[in-house]
C-alpha cells in the first residue's frame, strides 16, 4: 500500500499540532538571529557594537506594522463577508501590534539614547508618528470595552481599526520624508545600504520576528476561543 | 579603534535591547499560563457540574451479585 505525501504520519503530526511546530520554528529562527547578530556579523563602522540593536529594533517595527495591516484587514473582512470570528481576529492582531510596538518604543528609545545620547526626540517625525499610530490602537481598546458585546460593538471597532491602517504607510514613509534625517535609513531605491552577512542576519531576525508574532497570535485566538466556547458552555449548562 | 569603556557601555544597551524582548515575551507567557490555569479550573468545575446533574437524573442502579460470588467485607 502506498501512502501519499499528506497522509505521511510527521506531516500529520505537522498539521494537528500547527501551534506546537510554530513555536519550535520560532525557538529555531530566533536562536538562529541570536547567533547571527552575535557571533556573525561585524561591527558597523559608524555606529560599532551599538549597530546589533538594529537586528531586533527594525525587524520588530515591521513586525508592528504587519500586525496592525493584519488587524485591520481582519476587520475589513469582517465588514465585507461578515464571518464568525473576523471580529475576534482583528482584536487579537491589534493587540499583538501593540505589545509589538511597545517593545519598538522601548528598543528604540534604548537605540537612541546610545546614538544619539537622548531616550526621546520630538523633532523626528519617524518616531512621533509612530507614536501616534501606537496611541491610535491603544485607544482602540477603550473604545471597545466602552461599548457592550454584541455585533455593534464589532462593527465599531472593526471601523476605527480600518482608519488606523492609513497612518501605517505614512509612519513608514515618513523616515524618507523627515528633513531632520537624525533617524537612519538603511532601506533606500538603491536596496538595502549593508553588507550581506548582515542583511542576511537581518532576514533571518524578521523571519523570527514574524514567526513570533504568528506563534503568540494562534496562541492567543486559541485561547480567546476557548474562553469563548466555555462561556458558551456555562450558559447552557446554568 | 573603539574605547574598552565605550565599547562596555554599547554591550550594556544592547544587552538591554534583548533583555527587554526577552521579559516581554516571558511576561506575555506568564499572563497565558495564568488563563489556562484559569480555563482549566472552569472546565474541571463544568465537567463536575455535569457528572452531579448526570448523577441525580440516573436512577441509582440496584447492586447485581454474580452467583456464585460472594462479598466479603
Amino acid at each position: 500500500m502506498t501512502l501519499s505525501f499528506c497522509d505521511h504520519g510527521a506531516v500529520r503530526t505537522l498539521r494537528e499540532n500547527r501551534l506546537a511546530a510554530l513555536a519550535a520554528l520560532t525557538f529555531a529562527l530566533m536562536g538562529a538571529g541570536i547567533a547571527l547578530v552575535f557571533f556573525y556579523v561585524p561591527n558597523d563602522a559608524d555606529q560599532g557594537f551599538s549597530q546589533r540593536i538594529f537586528y531586533f529594533h527594525v525587524p520588530i517595527a515591521f513586525t508592528a506594522y504587519v500586525c496592525f495591516a493584519w488587524g485591520a484587514w481582519k476587520a475589513l473582512v469582517h465588514l465585507w463577508k461578515r464571518p464568525a470570528g473576523a471580529d475576534l481576529e482583528s482584536y487579537v492582531a491589534i493587540h499583538q501590534g501593540l505589545v509589538f510596538g511597545c517593545l519598538v518604543l522601548l528598543t528604540g528609545s534604548i537605540w537612541a539614547r546610545i546614538s544619539w545620547g537622548i531616550w526621546w526626540t520630538w523633532s523626528s517625525d519617524q518616531l512621533v508618528l509612530f507614536l501616534i499610530l501606537f496611541l491610535f490602537y491603544s485607544a482602540y481598546f477603550m473604545l471597545r470595552y466602552s461599548l457592550p458585546p454584541g455585533p455593534g460593538r464589532a462593527n465599531m471597532s472593526a471601523v476605527y481599526a480600518l482608519f488606523g491602517v492609513a497612518l501605517i504607510p505614512v509612519s513608514f514613509l515618513a523616515i524618507r520624508l523627515a528633513k531632520d534625517f537624525i533617524h537612519p535609513v538603511v532601506f533606500n531605491r538603491d536596496g538595502p545600504q549593508m553588507a550581506g552577512s548582515m542583511f542576511l542576519t537581518f532576514c533571518v531576525c524578521l523571519a523570527a520576528m514574524l514567526s513570533l508574532f504568528a506563534t503568540l497570535y494562534h496562541a492567543e485566538l486559541a485561547g480567546k476561543r476557548l474562553d469563548a466556547r466555555l462561556r458558551e458552555l456555562k450558559e447552557a449548562l446554568a | 579603534m573603539i574605547p574598552l569603556a565605550v565599547t562596555m557601555t554599547e554591550v550594556k544597551y544592547v544587552a538591554a535591547v534583548y533583555l527587554v524582548v526577552f521579559l516581554f515575551v516571558l511576561a506575555y507567557l506568564l499572563i497565558h499560563v495564568t488563563k489556562l490555569q484559569r480555563l482549566e479550573r472552569e472546565v474541571a468545575a463544568l465537567a463536575e457540574l455535569v457528572r452531579g446533574r448526570r448523577a441525580e437524573a440516573e436512577p441509582e442502579p440496584e447492586a447485581v451479585q454474580a452467583p456464585g460470588r460472594v462479598s466479603v467485607g
